[in-house]
């Protein structure tokens, strides 16, 4: 089976279906007829320049190329991290361990994955290496993201309780134990929800992907459980680097909670 | 005696102290100010008073190490940075105005508090087994000073330990109190808005304004 391919006429008549909700919209007064509008041609314009993005790398595969695309993600992907936070570390810290951790994760396990389990030639081969990064950071990030702000706000409620301890004579792992359970816990549930549905619920978005373009469905599924494993490791292990360093920062050599490193709420 | 701000104030009766380990903040910087020096000999009770803001609980944060700050701080020969902040806290018990619970029951935290402590404070052995959720702010009070108490520290920071209480439970918390130091030549340091308690647990009442000690409490 070859793939379809889908002529402008075709990506027109699906616009046809925005535009219907636009005018649907204007028709109901929602007021949110101009925003999809302009949502849908942000998505036509980003997703055609990431297109010709893609293009462009794949047509010069170097090793440079890709790194430097690796990082442009990873920078961004470090900044959504930080919007998504409600009480930031102030300074460095707040971009830092993000972006740190999700550097350790995605890109040791994508790394690991391209060499050790898919093994293209070059092993840095953007069709391979650009997809599979990107899946990974984009969870990796969400775990991360969830995993820190879990962290802060829950430090911020239960400081009584963490100073408590302290006085009591535990060391800052005890008296942060339950906090950083609960942090861990909260950046590894969308994963694990993911895969326990997977498949029963919802055909995730590579495979059916893939399947769309033709791909044979069993080895789309193959492609998918990879996928799926990679980026429950990827999760974990970013997820725990964050929650580790967040809790680090959160304390100083004489194991004192300094929630001074944490900026006020940003608001709602 | 004298008194001054820098130069530190001195509980008087030097030559009774007991052969413990003497609370003793020098030259100290803190959140509310300074400098603030201060002795507290074995056995002995310090009230602090002072307005809102005045600097009372930062004080005994600095001392607890649990704010950072400057000067010197020890129990008798051990300075406070010369050991582990775990095993400072343990020497020197804060009991907090709000007290922290966390768990089940009471039991998870008053483990090896002796029984005889819970009937000072009018409780039986039965409290052990009752759910932390349904305390009352007196019981968590009276409770976490036993809590404190069981770890058995060399000097007490109390930070009104009986501000939620009625009178009857207050006698028993000061009895309490006054029992433990004896056993332990304990010095404490005690912030209290009570001028009469301040008369019946204290050997000094002192006045702290802007994270300086001004003077005795009432006077100058």
């Amino acid at each position: 089976m070859t793939t379809i391919s889908l002529s402008a006429q075709d990506l027109g008549l699906a616009a046809l279906l925005v535009l219907a909700v636009a005018l649907l919209s204007s028709r109901l007064e929602l007021g949110v007829g101009r925003r999809m509008l302009i949502a849908a041609a942000r998505t036509t314009a980003q997703l055609l320049l990431v297109g010709l993005v893609l293009k462009t790398l794949f047509a010069h595969a170097e090793l440079h190329w890709v790194a430097l695309l690796a990082c442009v993600m990873l920078l961004v992907a470090g900044r959504e991290v930080l919007a998504r936070q409600q009480r930031r570390f102030v300074g460095a810290w707040g971009y830092g361990i993000g972006t740190a951790s999700m550097l350790l994760s995605s890109f040791t396990v994508t790394i690991l994955a391209l060499i050790v389990v898919i093994g293209p030639t070059p092993w840095y081969t953007p069709q391979y290496a650009i997809p599979l990064l990107g899946m990974l950071l984009g969870n990796t990030m969400n775990g991360v993201s969830l995993g820190l702000d879990r962290l802060t706000h829950q430090v911020w409620q239960e400081r009584a309780s963490v100073e408590g301890r302290l006085l009591l004579g535990q060391t800052r792992h005890e008296a942060l134990g339950s906090v950083r359970r609960d942090a861990m816990r909260s950046g590894l549930m969308p994963i694990i929800n993911a895969m326990s549905v997977a498949g029963v619920v919802s055909l995730p978005g590579m495979m059916t992907g893939q399947i769309l373009a033709g791909a044979p469905p069993v080895e789309a599924v193959k492609y998918q459980v990879l996928i799926m494993f990679l980026i429950a490791g990827g999760t974990g292990l970013g997820t725990a680097g964050a929650v580790w360093l967040g809790s680090q920062r959160l304390f100083d050599e004489r194991d004192r909670l300094r929630l001074e490193r944490l900026s006020a709420p940003k608001p709602s | 005696m004298t008194l001054s701000p820098h130069r530190g104030v001195r509980v008087p009766n030097a030559s009774q102290i007991a052969p413990a380990r003497p609370l003793v903040i020098d030259d100290l910087y803190y959140r509310a100010g300074g400098p603030l020096s201060l002795q507290v000999n074995p056995g002995e009770t310090v009230c602090l008073s002072g307005e809102s803001g005045s600097g009372k609980t930062l004080l005994l944060r600095a001392i607890a190490d649990l704010d950072p700050h400057d000067g010197e701080i020890r129990l008798g020969d051990t300075g406070q940075h010369t050991i582990a902040a775990t095993a400072w806290r343990r020497q020197v018990g804060m009991l907090p105005a709000e007290s922290a619970w966390w768990g089940g029951s009471v039991r998870e935290h008053l483990d090896g508090a002796p029984s005889a402590w819970l009937e000072i404070l009018g409780f039986t052995a039965g409290v052990m087994d009752w759910q932390i959720a349904r305390l009352s702010s007196g019981e968590r009070q009276r409770l976490a000073l036993l809590r404190m108490l069981a770890r058995q520290p060399a000097a007490l920071l109390l930070d009104e330990p009986t501000a939620n209480l009625d009178p009857g439970n207050s006698e028993r918390v000061e009895h309490l109190i006054a029992a433990y130091q004896r056993s332990k030549s304990a010095p404490v340091l005690w912030v209290t808005h009570d001028p009469s308690q301040a008369a019946r647990v204290s050997t000094q009442y002192l006045q702290l304004s802007g994270g300086r000690l001004i003077g005795p409490e009432g006077g100058a």
